[in-house]
């Protein structure tokens, strides 16, 4: 099991106090699908993703980053049992979504970026080590149904 | 992955609008480095003080931005005008190529913190591409 130390889980919960919910979802799977073009694979029925500007101003990209970070807001409310709560969301991805898991890490770090962004100062090197250590619970969680 | 002419603009502009504080923007990188990767300290048992902000850190910091500067500046040919870079790093130092993605990320984070309103996706592309060529032009000498 993942052991959390208290600075650990007051670093994750102040970020999740501090950062806006409404931007950080949507303009964390906008970059992904900008900065990491292939990733597009997996949006065919998204409409119009052919240019910076025009998945920055998709609705469907926009609804579909919130429901990423819903995800995450479930992970940091069972931060001691992300394995469990996220076996059917692993499902989903592997079965159904056939998602390559690489891409879990290239939106993590696009997540990392954007709250980088929004906290500034405040995402000190130990935040940024916590943060990242919560991302890397959560994508393995989502790693273990694959076979 | 080549860089566009449009992206290599992208890039240069970047830099310079940050070019007044390189040094701290390599102090703050190579800090978090060492404290999100831990596993990156192995290179640099030798120093005295692995703390974040420390005149190891600040001092190399600011050796490790020279570079990237060099390379911005040398952007229309990365490999042949980081030759010297790529010895050092392949046969002195012998660093594995792994970590310089690792770096390469707690750059950008201190790229998205401390410029977030030109740190646009755009921009972030350009640069992400640009690091990504660095990167390989440091392991050509490797093997």
């Amino acid at each position: 099991m993942v052991q959390w130390t208290d600075a650990e889980r007051a670093a994750i919960a102040d970020i999740f106090g501090k950062i806006d919910r409404d931007v950080v979802g949507p303009n964390a799977l906008a970059r992904c699908l900008i900065v990491y073009p292939w990733t597009r694979r997996y949006f065919g029925g998204f409409g119009n993703l052919y240019s910076a500007d025009a998945i920055l101003a998709n609705p469907k990209v926009a609804a579909h980053g919130k429901v990423v970070f819903g995800g995450l807001e479930k992970a940091v409310k069972n931060l001691d049992d992300i394995k469990i709560t996220f076996a059917p969301l692993s499902e989903l991805h592997s079965e159904k979504l056939n998602v390559d898991p690489d891409n879990f890490r290239l939106l993590a770090d696009c997540l990392t970026l954007v709250i980088a962004g929004q906290m500034r100062a405040a995402f000190t090197p130990e935040v940024q080590a916590a943060w990242q250590k919560f991302l890397a619970v959560v994508v393995s969680a989502l790693c273990r149904q694959y076979y | 992955m080549t860089l566009s002419a449009k992206e290599k603009t992208l890039v240069k502009t970047f830099f310079s609008k940050v070019s007044g504080r390189v040094d701290d923007i390599g102090n703050e990188a190579l800090s978090r480095m060492l404290t999100v990767y831990p596993q990156t300290k192995t290179y640099f048992a030798h120093w005295q003080d692995l703390s974040p902000g420390s005149a190891s850190v600040r001092k190399h910091g600011k050796t490790v931005m020279g570079g990237v500067m060099e390379a911005v500046e040398k952007i229309d040919n990365l490999c042949e005008g980081l030759r010297n870079l790529s010895d050092l790093h392949a046969f002195v130092l012998r660093v594995d190529p792994s970590n310089f993605k690792i770096l390469c990320h707690c750059l950008l984070v201190v790229l998205a913190m401390t410029s977030p309103e030109d740190f646009s996706p755009e921009t972030h592309v350009a640069i992400d591409k640009f690091l990504a060529s660095v990167s390989l032009a440091l392991s050509e000498k490797y093997r």
